[in-house]
């Protein structure tokens, strides 16, 4: 075990939060097809909530921030929340588009030794970039963004969201990156719109598309290894967890809300009427989260792929039971080994149905603050 | 033999956890636990302070140990960790205050 892999392991252990995503804004420059968030200013966190919230934070033992959005540099106060992030030994990350990215920016974001900035990309045809975006000219800006903060030295990220629009595109992007001298990573889940709407999960790619991803050598090197069947659960296995999820991570909103994951919408407490460790100690809604062991998932502790699934309890959350399986989860794991999980066999099913159309989702709401 | 001086590094990123603190440089995100006596030395580079008054307050005094001893490890430590960037040495005190923090993370509160 690395030994970063034992520290994780420790703060789970001790429910220490080691790890936060702050969502500072949820408002954007562009407007992405596939994007989950609305793009409105509800009643963001002021820069003084952020800073007290940050406090909060380090008292509380948090080591790894990431901060994201919407767009961080909308935030006018983007660069006074970063220094205190710093000034407090946060190892920080940033998501954003870079589209706002200049010399200056990019000067700063070094001199402020951020660890790593991720950076949305979603093809490397401008064309095709855009017409994800919305936004003209979005696919130079970032381009350029990147450039900038590569000539500084900073760690950069490509993060590339596959879906039907852009799937065609995965190795091209994939060598700009290379080319570029960045990293890549890239990520086939497209999560339900927080209002609800489930229009996005269309641009879902077929599950077809992700057996090939995960038999791309490229992408995958291990195959033999990642794609095997998977082998009988053992006792320990069943005494597990699904993810750090509440254990030893959480997400906030840019209005405070706390919730065990950037992806997991279970409102468990605000920040602006609690103490953050009040929320994550004594939350009736974290505790129950961390209380789930394999074993007491209802369709899943008696699935094969229980010990190797990437199960998501916050997208099972969102079709409806947190305790459920996740239907996206489902086909990666069917995908990936060619072997039915628990969950289609229970429904008869060969192959995934994909995500059913009408499953009522749970959403976010921020949590109604008194005057 | 010239008086070191250290400091901690502006590139850091730290927090207590267990009583051990973790430190990782953003210029290579290598990664870092540093045990009691190692996190009191790193705690008390202020860049002003001698590293040989530090050991003997912050390690002979607290540890009991012996100075020898415990100077020679602490020197060997210094000199690791400045090798990976996360302190800083010189045989003058530092007056760049860009270096180091002036926030020292404690044990989280639970």
């Amino acid at each position: 075990m690395s030994l970063m892999a034992e520290v994780g392991q420790k703060a789970f252990n001790l429910g220490v939060p080691l790890a936060i995503h702050l969502d500072i804004t949820y408002r954007c420059n562009e407007r992405c097809v596939h994007c989950y968030l609305d793009h409105d200013d509800h009643g963001e966190l002021t820069t003084a909530e952020i800073k007290g919230v940050l406090d909060q934070l380090a008292e509380a033992g948090v080591f790894f921030l990431t901060l994201s959005g919407g767009e961080v540099f909308m935030r006018r106060d983007f660069f006074e929340i970063l220094e205190h992030a710093r000034r407090l030994l946060f190892n920080v990350k940033i998501k954003t588009n870079a589209v706002m990215i200049g010399e200056d920016e990019a000067a700063r974001l070094r001199d402020l030794n951020v660890d790593t900035i991720q950076i949305s990309l979603y093809s490397h045809r401008a064309a095709v970039h855009d017409a994800i975006t919305k936004l003209p000219h979005s696919f130079e800006r970032t381009i350029r963004g990147i450039e900038f903060l590569r000539d500084r030295g900073l760690r950069v990220t490509i993060a590339n969201v596959l879906m039907t629009t852009n799937i065609a595109d995965q190795a091209g992007t994939q060598k700009l990156a290379a080319d570029l001298g960045v990293h890549y990573t890239l990520d086939p889940t497209i999560t339900p719109m927080m209002d609800g709407d489930m229009g996005v999960l269309a641009l879902r790619i077929a599950g077809e598309d992700l057996g090939e991803v995960f038999r791309n050598s490229a992408l995958v090197p291990n195959q033999e290894e990642y794609c095997a069947p998977p082998p009988p659960p053992s006792e320990e296995d069943l005494e597990g967890y699904s993810c750090s999820a509440g254990h030893s991570f959480c997400y906030i909103s840019p209005y405070g809300d706390v919730f065990p994951c950037v992806q997991f919408p279970l409102p468990t407490g605000n920040i602006r009427q609690q103490k953050f460790l009040d929320i994550w100690n004594h939350s009736p809604q974290m505790q129950e989260v961390r209380s789930i062991q394999a074993r007491d998932l209802p369709t899943c502790s008696s699935c094969s792929h229980v010990a190797s699934c990437s199960r998501c309890p916050g997208l099972a959350y969102m079709e409806g039971n947190m305790r459920g399986p996740s239907t996206a989860d489902c086909e990666k794991s069917f995908y990936r080994t060619g072997v039915p999980t628990a969950n289609m066999l229970k429904q008869g099913l060969s192959k995934p149905r994909g995500f059913a159309a009408g499953v009522p989702l749970i959403q976010i709401r921020p949590v109604p603050v008194p005057a | 033999m010239s008086e070191k001086y250290i400091a901690r590094s502006s590139s850091i990123a730290a927090r207590m956890l267990a009583g051990e603190m973790m430190v990782m440089n953003s210029a290579d995100s290598k990664f870092f636990t540093l045990n009691e006596v190692a996190t009191a030395i790193w705690q008390a580079a202020d860049g002003q302070t001698p590293l040989s008054q530090i050991v003997r307050e912050q390690i002979c005094e607290k540890f009991d140990v012996d100075y020898a001893q415990a100077q020679a490890d602490a020197e060997h430590f210094v000199a690791e960790l400045a090798e990976h960037g996360i302190l800083l040495v010189s045989d003058q005190p530092f007056t760049d205050r860009a270096v180091g923090s002036p926030q020292l993370p404690q044990e989280p509160v639970q």
